[in-house]
């Protein structure tokens, strides 16, 4: 037997007797997923045990090293990871922007007295992160930001006010761009920095969304002090590290477009809702634009592994998260607005237990965000006309 | 299951047809095939020099003077064929043929016509459709056994180099059925045989089909192929080898399109600079490149599910087909409106790549067709 197929045994058997039977079931709602953090309150005991019992084994990061906490697995082992919990239709153990961005970042660009810092607490958990980007300002012209970063020897002051942080009044450290440098060229005078949300000075205020909830929040910073080995790589050179991590954000929203395991897929929904005349769905225009989108969304999966494959090959085009980014989030627009199609009026029911709180309809204006978040869908076709196309 | 990236063996084959297709059956060859009114329609010494390459054997067993390259081997030549616009009886004697032969051949009729079909010696043409619109169910065409042989009466329509071909095999319904896909046979005809009329379609590709009417054509008892009554599931197999290959040729076709359409936006200028600096246009280029990524994962998944006897095979090759299609359409339409005034030219080749993009969705069922298809795979 190979070595794979061992740890695939193994794995397997790990998780049936480690991974708890509620945990092994479709998330429901935005409320389910677990974040962590100093302010988290866990849904359940088994939610609890659950991460707990992975982040031990690092497998909340699995790939990253075992000296920072991760779970030091090779590319071919966390596939098999992923296709065990997939097999069980596990739950996350853990959702976090520390795992999926700034830990990411740390390791690539970090100081190692920051890995041995901040690598750890996000591994198990502890520390939740909210990402300082854009500002009222600084939106699709990112490198335009304004928050002015003063050098005072070891440390910086930070004055200036960031939007559409994520979870910020939840989270419990920012990595944020700043700018170091007011002199130079936009892009070569932005620093990456990462602060403590109870820093004097950090305050936070929700945004109410077109949807009634609140994920973002604007953030402002007022004579908020940061010492200067919490700055990510080099002063000054943040811009290359950003530009890293909404590659990685671009992946991670486009991947939305993507059927999650245990989900309805949109044609058992459809079928569901209108129901089958001689085997095909009874209304003849919907299941032509069911049937479309049905073919764009398998075309999409499929043109993710092909990405994924090529990089593993060291082939394949740079900026394809740009393309996976327009895609993915037009395609998951396209299929919210059919989820709302298919119900009729029933999809608008905005409250009451019946809907759900109207999960319908607050996650279809949820989604229209997707193609602006993380860079517009437009800025992303200037992205592949220029970089890719060499249009200009 | 294999990664979707080429191994070195295919991407040996698509750099080998890279270069041969672009020297020797680049677009001039068919339009100069075009304006001589070419009777064959294809280049007898380009089929001579295909041979020698091993493209024509590339879905052909070692033992029979083949490759055995595989689907997704022969999907890297027809990528090429579809950038150059190579015409050749690839599909119709290497793919559906071939094929067909080594799906319901006996072991007496592989031998004697899978060597000759690889040395390119024989030409056969499948006859299966007899409706404009592709319907491989609605088959009318009967052959009744009479005289321990059997007789066809029936139509059939763009029968793809049925003009020049050495052998037709007819799809013929031999016992009336409730469920359309029973009762068909496949039938292995001499064109020449008595009652065939054959007429030659001029087609806006400048390739080659024919319409063909059989009145009582007589055949003997092995012209049958395969099992009597059981041709349908080696008809629906073929067809999706078939589709899997024209969905390779749309993406040439497409990306040759959109290469030439890019190159001619950094070139041109308008107000006193090049087109592609504007916007507007740019994002329609980038929504293309977008597009035919999907196309380039669509057309490598059904190629290696057909590979692999993979069980979602039918599916992923609707599914190649009908985006391949939809995008095709996308991007010829693109490059003719973006090539503006010059691109109605018959001077310019954009013309030429819309002329064959629509032949190739038409063939074997367009967008439409496998969109339905591939709902019904799923269920609904």
């Amino acid at each position: 037997m190979s070595d794979l197929e061992t740890f695939r045994l193994e794995t397997r058997a790990w998780l049936e007797e480690n991974c708890p039977l509620s945990m092994r079931t479709p998330m429901t709602s935005d409320d389910d997923p677990c974040w962590g953090g100093r302010n988290f309150t866990f849904k359940s005991e088994d939610q609890r045990l659950w991460l707990e019992r992975m982040a031990e084994r690092g497998w909340t990061a699995p790939d990253w090293p075992k000296e920072y906490g991760g779970g030091g697995l090779s590319q071919a082992e966390h596939k098999v990871l992923r296709e065990e919990l997939a097999r069980i239709q596990a739950r996350p153990a853990l959702s976090s922007f520390g795992v999926w961005m700034i830990g990411p970042a740390i390791l690539k660009f970090g100081s190692e007295e920051l890995k041995r810092q901040h690598l750890p607490p996000i591994v198990r958990g502890e520390i939740r992160w909210c990402q300082g980007y854009s500002e009222p300002g600084a939106g699709s012209d990112l490198a335009g930001l304004q928050t002015r970063a003063e050098d005072q020897g070891d440390h910086f002051i930070v004055n200036g006010q960031k939007i559409w942080t994520s979870y910020a009044d939840k989270a419990d450290w920012m990595f944020c761009l700043v700018r170091t440098n007011p002199e130079a060229k936009k892009q070569l005078g932005i620093s990456l920095v990462l602060f403590d949300m109870t820093t004097p000075g950090v305050s936070t205020r929700p945004i109410k969304l077109i949807s009634g909830s609140s994920p973002f929040c604007e953030s402002f910073l007022d004579n908020v002090r940061v010492e200067k080995n919490q700055v990510v790589g080099e002063i000054n050179a943040g811009w290359t590290i950003a530009k890293y991590l909404l590659t990685h954000e671009r992946e991670m929203i486009g991947g939305m477009g993507r059927t999650a395991a245990g989900q309805k897929t949109l044609a058992q929904q459809a079928v569901d809702a209108i129901g089958l005349e001689n085997g095909q769905l009874a209304d003849g225009i919907l299941r032509g634009e069911v049937a479309r989108w049905g073919l764009d969304a398998r075309a999409f999966e499929l043109t993710t592994e092909r990405v994924l494959d090529e990089a593993k090959a060291g082939q394949g085009v740079g900026h394809a998260s740009a393309m996976l980014k327009y895609y993915g989030t037009e395609l998951n627009k396209r299929r919210q607005e059919l989820l709302v199609a298919l119900r009729g009026s029933e999809a608008l029911v905005w409250e009451g237990e019946a809907s759900r709180e109207g999960a319908v309809p607050r996650t279809w204006l949820r989604s229209k965000g997707n193609s602006i978040e993380g860079g517009t869908s437009e800025v992303q076709l200037n992205v592949i006309a220029r970089n890719i196309l060499g249009l200009q | 299951m294999a990664a979707l990236v080429l191994n070195e063996e295919q991407q040996m084959l698509k750099d080998a047809a890279k270069r041969f297709l672009a020297e020797s059956a680049p677009v001039s060859q068919l339009r100069s095939l075009r304006d001589n009114r070419d009777e064959t329609g294809f280049s007898r010494e380009l089929w001579q020099q295909m041979v020698e390459m091993g493209f024509v054997g590339t879905l052909i067993p070692e033992e029979f003077g083949g490759s055995a390259f595989g689907f997704t081997g022969m999907g890297q030549v027809f990528e090429q064929a579809g950038r150059n616009l190579s015409a050749s009886p690839l599909l119709s004697s290497a793919v559906v043929g071939a094929s067909l032969l080594q799906l319901a051949g006996s072991a007496e009729q592989r031998q004697s016509m899978l060597p000759a079909i690889a040395e390119g010696r024989l030409l056969l043409a499948l006859a299966v459709d007899e409706k404009p619109r592709h319907a491989p169910q609605h088959i009318e065409t009967v052959a009744q056994e009479r005289d321990g042989g059997y007789v066809l009466t029936g139509n059939k329509v763009f029968v793809i180099d049925g003009h020049v071909a050495d052998k037709l095999i007819v799809a013929a319904r031999t016992h009336v059925a409730n469920d359309a896909g029973q009762g068909v046979s496949l039938f292995l005809v001499d064109p020449k045989s008595e009652g065939i009329t054959l007429e030659r379609t001029i087609m806006v590709d400048s390739r080659n089909a024919a319409n063909v009417s059989f009145d009582h054509v007589k055949v003997g008892s092995d012209a049958l192929l395969g099992e009597l009554d059981q041709g349908y599931a080696a008809l629906d197999k073929v067809l999706d080898i078939a589709n899997a290959q024209l969905a390779a040729e749309l993406l040439g076709i497409s990306l040759e399109a959109f290469d030439r359409t890019v190159t001619y936006m950094q070139e041109r200028k308008q107000f006193g600079v090049v087109i592609g600096s504007f916007q507007a246009l740019q994002h329609r280029a980038a929504h293309m490149f977008s597009e035919l990524e999907l196309v380039k994962s669509v057309v490598l998944k059904a190629l290696v599910a057909l590979d692999e006897n993979d069980p979602e095979a039918k599916a992923l090759v609707s599914l190649a087909k009908a985006k391949a299609s939809e995008v095709a359409e996308l991007v010829t339409n693109e490059a003719i409106q973006l090539h503006g005034g010059m691109g109605m030219t018959d001077e310019f080749d954009v013309g030429l790549f819309i002329k064959r993009a629509r032949s190739v969705q038409a063939l074997y069922g367009d967008y439409r067709y496998h969109a339905d298809r591939f709902a019904r795979l799923r269920g609904y």
